[in-house]
């Protein structure tokens, strides 16, 4: 079922160049490998080298103050911060060993394997909810009714909404609530079965209700996604990831398993941070 | 203490006579509107009757007739018009929302306002020089063409404005989903700004369909069934304009007629749409 996908969509080329040679081939479990990476907003360096290496499957959690550049930094992973007016970066990331900002790489593509979830629930208004989940397929050209009747449940299962929403599936996306809205969201991301799904902080605009079903859905989700998540919220940051890199001020200062960064964090800075001094 | 209370009262005589100057500057715009709307209706609708939209003009003289050619003609000129008109201001104003460099963009932003002030007779000595000289004879063509390039900059900044109005939420849900961009441009944006789309291009057609000037020397007007585009055809408000500076009490008459009916249509393009989506909105499955 996974693979049938990428075989499906039409034009899906194999992204990207394998890595330059010279640099070690990258052990299989890892998902993004970022090798000092600066990003740029015209003058304005929003993150300084950072370097680090994602693994695949479980949850990676990207903490730090307001402008600390974490948002910037997930929005390089799918190619994304490229669509702001005067964005610029120095640096590789690669995706699987590929690297994902290769010349002949087409940032459509990269897409289609990173999904993303944003902040506010954006589920399209015009849309019914089984529309919003397969939008991503159908725009992209795919047809076969039984596949995307399946895709549907699915993905509607794996965001946790299908029990919820499954007898209203032509009703407007916009006539959920706010979390299943957000879950709509994740639905919609997950329908074209990428292989990491990034969320910039998804739970930010929610109720604590609503925020404990997407952090339970986060988990479920780890077992199949390599799932990276933006987070100004500590507490959520420690429940829900495996890893956590903390920035700031546009640096990466320590990445290493959650527990170490909340329990004993090599450096100062993270220390004051996640012991709440500051941010 | 006495003065304060006698500055009090001069702040609320100054409230109150700025809040009625208000009133009466918004009287102001609407009665005119009222006014003309009550003239029309008055003279006009005892020349309304069957005839008056199903038959043709009778010759000078005989009592009765109607403006039927001119009513077809009206909206042959404004399908002509649409044709041209719509495309390129709707792709123009999706260039402008959509892809449009900002350096650029002013420059058309420019051009459109200038154009949309450009004297409504411009458009016709425009289209006479483009397709009457050529074509040797006025035609339903250059009419609808005039009314056309009057089209463009309406449609042009309406279409704009609405699609820029489209949350951006949108465009990057539709970018994260890995979906090239003239698809998220026609089924995201322009669905989500589809009503004021459409609403924009019929106000511009219900601007156009009044325009006399730009159809004087291009659609030119007859008394007859047009059977051909490459034919002079009869308008509406050409009609009137002949009927009005007739000296024939009859015809007259008939001009009040007319241009009742055209505000009906002009009235017709701009609230039904609305009243059209806003029922579309209410239903619930659409």
């Amino acid at each position: 079922m996974l693979m049938a996908l990428n075989e499906r969509l039409p034009a899906t080329p194999n992204v990207g160049r394998p890595a330059p040679a010279g640099s070690p081939v990258p052990a299989a479990e890892i998902t993004f490998d970022v090798r000092n990476l600066s990003v740029f907003y015209g003058a304005n360096e929003a993150v300084k080298g950072a370097t680090l290496q994602i693994n695949a499957r479980g949850v990676t959690a990207i903490i730090g103050p307001s402008g600390c550049g974490k948002s910037t930094f997930l929005r390089m992973l799918n190619r994304m911060h490229e669509l702001t007016p005067g964005a610029r970066h120095t640096g590789a990331i690669l995706l699987k060993g590929e690297d994902l900002y290769a010349r002949d790489v087409d940032a459509t593509l990269v897409r289609r394997r990173v999904g993303m979830v944003f902040q506010k629930s954006n589920p399209f208004p015009t849309m019914s909810i089984e529309d919003n989940v397969l939008a991503g397929l159908r725009l992209n050209g795919l047809r076969d009714r039984a596949f995307l009747q399946q895709r549907l449940e699915e993905a509607l299962r794996a965001a946790a909404l299908w029990d919820e929403v499954k007898d209203r599936l032509k009703r407007p996306g916009t006539s959920l609530s706010g979390g299943q809205q957000q879950r709509l969201c994740i639905a919609r991301a997950l329908a074209p079965e990428p292989e990491v799904l990034l969320m910039d902080e998804p739970c930010s605009a929610l109720d604590p209700i609503a925020t404990a079903k997407i952090e339970e859905l986060i988990q479920q989700l780890r077992e199949r996604y390599t799932v990276v998540i933006v987070t100004h919220n500590m507490q959520q940051a420690s429940r829900v990831s495996d890893r956590t890199a903390f920035f700031y001020l546009g640096r990466l200062v320590e990445y290493a398993s959650t527990r170490d960064i909340f329990t004993s964090p090599s450096d100062p800075q993270t220390e004051s941070y996640v012991s709440g001094r500051f941010g | 203490m006495q003065t304060l209370r006698r500055h009090d009262r001069y702040r609320k005589f100054k409230s109150a006579g700025m809040s009625v100057l208000t009133v009466v500057c918004a009287l102001i715009v609407v009665l005119p509107l009222g006014l003309v709307l009550a003239h029309l209706v008055r003279e006009g609708i005892g020349a309304i009757n069957w005839a008056f939209v199903t038959q043709l003009p009778k010759p000078v003289g005989e009592v009765g007739g109607g403006m039927a050619n001119a009513i077809v003609g009206t909206f042959t000129l404004l399908g002509i018009a649409m044709t041209v008109g719509a495309p390129v201001g709707l792709l123009g104003g999706i260039y402008l929302s959509e892809y449009g460099a900002e350096r650029l963009n002013v420059w058309i932003r420019f051009g459109a306002d200038i154009l949309n002030g450009v004297p409504s007779i411009v458009w016709g000595m425009a289209a006479y020089a483009l397709v009457v000289v050529p074509m040797k004879g006025f035609s339903a063509w250059s009419g609808g063409l005039a009314l056309g390039f009057i089209m463009i900059p309406l449609v042009l900044r309406t279409t704009e404005e609405v699609l820029v109005l489209v949350p951006n939420a949108y465009r990057e849900a539709a970018l994260a989903l890995g979906l090239p961009r003239w698809k998220i441009v026609t089924h995201i944006v322009l669905r989500t700004g589809l009503t004021g789309v459409v609403t924009g291009v019929l106000l511009a057609l219900g601007r156009v369909a009044g325009e006399t000037a730009p159809l004087l020397f291009t659609a030119f007007g007859n008394r007859f069934w047009s059977h051909h585009l490459s034919e002079p055809i009869a308008a509406l408000p050409l009609q009137i304009f002949t009927y009005a500076i007739s000296p024939y009490d009859d015809w007259h008459r008939q001009a009040w007629a007319g241009a009742l009916v055209l505000v009906f249509l002009a009235f017709l393009f701009s609230t039904g749409v609305r009243l059209f989506f806003a029922d579309r909105k209410k239903s619930p499955a659409s």
